[in-house]
C-alpha cells in the first residue's frame, strides 16, 4: 500500500518533493532529482558556514524536543581527538508519530545526503541509523541503498574523489519506547538495556562510546539537503519565527482523510483538520486534539485555533512535540483514552528511576479501578496528584510523557470524570476489581 | 553453533560496524536476527552470542529479559501483532484484536496449538495515520476490519496447506 497522500494543495513539499515519482527510494532516481546537490555544495563550505546555514534555518529538532539543529550542530567539540559519531534516530514509537517511516520508505539517500553534510559540519566520518525493530522492512531497504551508495562511490573512502570519508551503518532496536531517549538509545546501540543517563554530559559531548555524538531524528537530517542546497533563510522563511521550515504532520483519530502531510510550522490546527484533513469523521463534533504525540498535553476543541509550531504549543502549556496529531470526536470517553495512554507508559517505562516506574503502574491501577467503575471521590484528585508527584522528578522525560497528558486530561475534562463516576454508582462496568 | 551462510555474512559485518573492543553493540542486532531463523532466544543462542560479542552470558541474559520483541519461547510461524494504542483504538483496534483472538482461539502472547499463529496486543507500531493496523512476522497491514483479518487468516492458513 501507498503510504503518501495525494497532495494537498495546502502542503509546501520541501522533504517530500519526491516522494509519488516511481522508485524515488533508488540512487538513480535522487540523482535525476537534485540528489547529492547539497552535499557538493556543502564539500566547498567550511564547518562552521554549514552550521551557520543550519542556525539560520530556524530548523528545530523533529523528534519531540525542538531543540535548534545548528545550535546542536555547533555543540560538538570537532576538535576532540575522539573519534565523532553521527546517530539517526529512528524508533519511532511516539504514539501516533507515523512520519519517519514515509521519509525511509521514499527518499532514504535525502536522510543520508543530510548525515553526510552533518559529517563534514562536525568531521565525523560514521554514522549508525538505529531503527527500531517492527520497521524491518525498512532495514532491509536501507541496506540495500546503502550497499548501492557504496557500490557506486557515494559512501565509503574519499567519496567521489573528495578526500572525505563516510561510513553508514544501520542498527536494529529490539522493541522499546524509552529507547527514542537519546540516552537510551545510545546505551541500546551499546548492547545494553535502555536506560537512559545523567545528563550532563550531554551526547554531543560524550554519546556513543563516549565519543562526541550528534544524535538526531530522521526527519531533521531530512531537512538539511534543501537547507543547504537553496539557503538557510529559504527554509526558515517558510515557517515562522523561531520555528523554520516545514514538518511532517501525521494525522490520525477520528479525521476523514488520515495521512501524513508536509505543512508549515505555524499552520493553524483547525485548518489542518477541516481543509488538510476533511473534518471530523463522520461531521461529528471535535473534542480535543492530541497535538504532537500521546506525550502531549492535550487540547480542548476551543484551544485549537492555534499555530502550530514549537512557540505558541508552548505558550499553550502543550507541545508540538513529534507531529503526531491525534483527533478526537465528541463520543471518546476521556476516562478510557487517559487510561489507555497510562497502560501505554507503564508498559514501556524502563524502570530506572522510581517516580516513574511506581508512578506509571500506580496511575495505571487507579485508571483502569475507575474505568471499570470502581471509583471513588478521592480518586479524581489522586490521579492529579501521583501524575504532579511525577513531574519533574524522573530520570528522563518517560516520566513527564505520562505525566502531562494525565495532568491535562483530569484538568480539562474533570467535569466528565466526575459524571463518570456518579454513573459508576449505579453501572458497574467490570464487576470484579481487576487485580493489576 | 553455525547460522545459515548468509547470516553468518551478516554477522561478520555487524561485528566489524562498531569501533574495536566495542563488539558489545551487535548484541541486541545478532539477536534479533538469529531469533528470527531460529524462531526463539534459547540457552544456547544467549550463550553463543555472548561469545561471539566477548560480554558474558548474563550480560545478554539481562538485554533479553528488557525488549519485548526477544522472547524466550517461540510463536507461531505467523506472529500477528495488533494495536491497540490511542490512534488505533480509536478506530476500531480492540475490537481487532478481540476478533483476532475469537477467531485464532487464543489469547495475548498465546500461540495456536498447531504453531500456525500466535498474537500479541502491541504498543504504538507507527501505522497510526492508516489505523487500525497490525504486523504479520514484519508485514505492515493497514485500515484492517473484521473481514480483512479473516481473509488474511484464511489466505495465510491455505499457504500453510
Amino acid at each position: 500500500m501507498r503510504l503518501y497522500n495525494e497532495p494537498n494543495p495546502l502542503e509546501v513539499k520541501i522533504l517530500t518533493r519526491r516522494f509519488g515519482i516511481t522508485n524515488s527510494h533508488t540512487l538513480d532516481v535522487y540523482l535525476q532529482n537534485d540528489g547529492f546537490q547539497a552535499f557538493q555544495k556543502a564539500l566547498g563550505m567550511k564547518p562552521d558556514q554549514i552550521i551557520d546555514e543550519m542556525k539560520a534555518s530556524g530548523l528545530r529538532g523533529r523528534g519531540g524536543a525542538g531543540f535548534p539543529a545548528g545550535m546542536k550542530w555547533s555543540f560538538v567539540p570537532r576538535s576532540s581527538p575522539k573519534p565523532k559519531y553521527i546517530v539517526v534516530n529512528a524508533d519511532e514509537s511516539e504514539p501516533g508519530t507515523c512520519k519517519d517511516r514515509l521519509l525511509m520508505e521514499y527518499d532514504p539517500i535525502q536522510m543520508i545526503e543530510g548525515m553526510m553534510i552533518a559529517g563534514l559540519a562536525i568531521d565525523s566520518h560514521k554514522a549508525y541509523v538505529y531503527v527500531r525493530g517492527e520497521y524491518r522492512y525498512l532495514i532491509d531497504l536501507l541496506d540495500r541503498v546503502i550497499d548501492e551508495l557504496y557500490a557506486r562511490g557515494w559512501l565509503g573512502k574519499s567519496i567521489h574523489g573528495s578526500g572525505f570519508d563516510f561510513d553508514v551503518y544501520t542498527h536494529t532496536g529490539a522493541g522499546s519506547y524509552e529507547c527514542g531517549e537519546e540516552t537510551a538509545l545510545l546505551d541500546s546501540l551499546e548492547g545494553k538495556r535502555g536506560v537512559p543517563r545523567l545528563k550532563p554530559p550531554f551526547p554531543a559531548v560524550a554519546g556513543a562510546w563516549a565519543s562526541p555524538t550528534l544524535l538526531t531524528n530522521v526527519e531533521t537530517f531530512s531537512a538539511v539537503p534543501a537547507i543547504i542546497r537553496d539557503g538557510g533563510a529559504a527554509f526558515a522563511a517558510l515557517g515562522t519565527p523561531r520555528n523554520g521550515g516545514t514538518r511532517m504532520f501525521c494525522l490520525s483519530g477520528h479525521i476523514e482523510r488520515p495521512g501524513v502531510y508536509e505543512l508549515p510550522m505555524g499552520f493553524n490546527l483547525l485548518q489542518m483538520i477541516n481543509e488538510v484533513g476533511g473534518g471530523v469523521r463522520g461531521g461529528r463534533k471535535l473534542k480535543a486534539v492530541v497535538p504532537g504525540g500521546s506525550s502531549c498535553p492535550v487540547l480542548k476543541a476551543d484551544e485549537c485555533d492555534i499555530a502550530m509550531d514549537f512557540d505558541a504549543l508552548a505558550k499553550a502549556k502543550s507541545m508540538l512535540g513529534s507531529g503526531g496529531v491525534v483527533i478526537l470526536d465528541e463520543t471518546t470517553c476521556m476516562v478510557k483514552f487517559a487510561m489507555r495512554i497510562m497502560k501505554f507508559y507503564a508498559h514501556e517505562s524502563c524502570g530506572w528511576c522510581i517516580p516513574c516506574r511506581e508512578g506509571t503502574a500506580w496511575l495505571k491501577k487507579t485508571l483502569i479501578r475507575f474505568h471499570d467503575g470502581h471509583g471513588t471521590s478521592k480518586d479524581i484528585d489522586l490521579i492529579d496528584d501521583i501524575a504532579k508527584n511525577m513531574l519533574g522528578r524522573t530520570f528522563c522525560a518517560l516520566g513527564d510523557a505520562a505525566a502531562m497528558p494525565t495532568i491535562s486530561i483530569v484538568e480539562k475534562f474533570r467535569d466528565e470524570f466526575e459524571a463518570y463516576l456518579a454513573k459508576s454508582s449505579t453501572t458497574v462496568r467490570v464487576p470484579e476489581l481487576t487485580v493489576v | 553453533m553455525i547460522f545459515p551462510p548468509e547470516l553468518e555474512a551478516r554477522f561478520d559485518k555487524m561485528l566489524k560496524a562498531y569501533p574495536e573492543g566495542r563488539q558489545r553493540s551487535a548484541v541486541i542486532p545478532m539477536l534479533m536476527y538469529a531469533q528470527d531463523a531460529i524462531g526463539m532466544v534459547t540457552p544456547e543462542l544467549v550463550q553463543e552470542v555472548a561469545r561471539r560479542c566477548g560480554v558474558t552470558a548474563l550480560q545478554v541474559d539481562e538485554v533479553v529479559g528488557y525488549y519485548t520483541m526477544l522472547h524466550r519461547k517461540p510463536f507461531g510461524r505467523h506472529h500477528i501483532q495488533v494495536c491497540t494504542n490511542i490512534s488505533c483504538m480509536l478506530r476500531g483496534g480492540e475490537e481487532l484484536l478481540a476478533h483476532a483472538s475469537k477467531r485464532l482461539g487464543i489469547g495475548n502472547r498465546e500461540a495456536t496449538a498447531d504453531g500456525q499463529f500466535s498474537l500479541e496486543e502491541v504498543e504504538c507500531i507507527g501505522a497510526c495515520s492508516w489505523a487500525p493496523a497490525l504486523i504479520d512476522n514484519y508485514e505492515f497491514h493497514h485500515s484492517v476490519t473484521p473481514e480483512k483479518l479473516d481473509q488474511l487468516i484464511d489466505s495465510l492458513q491455505k499457504k500453510a496447506q
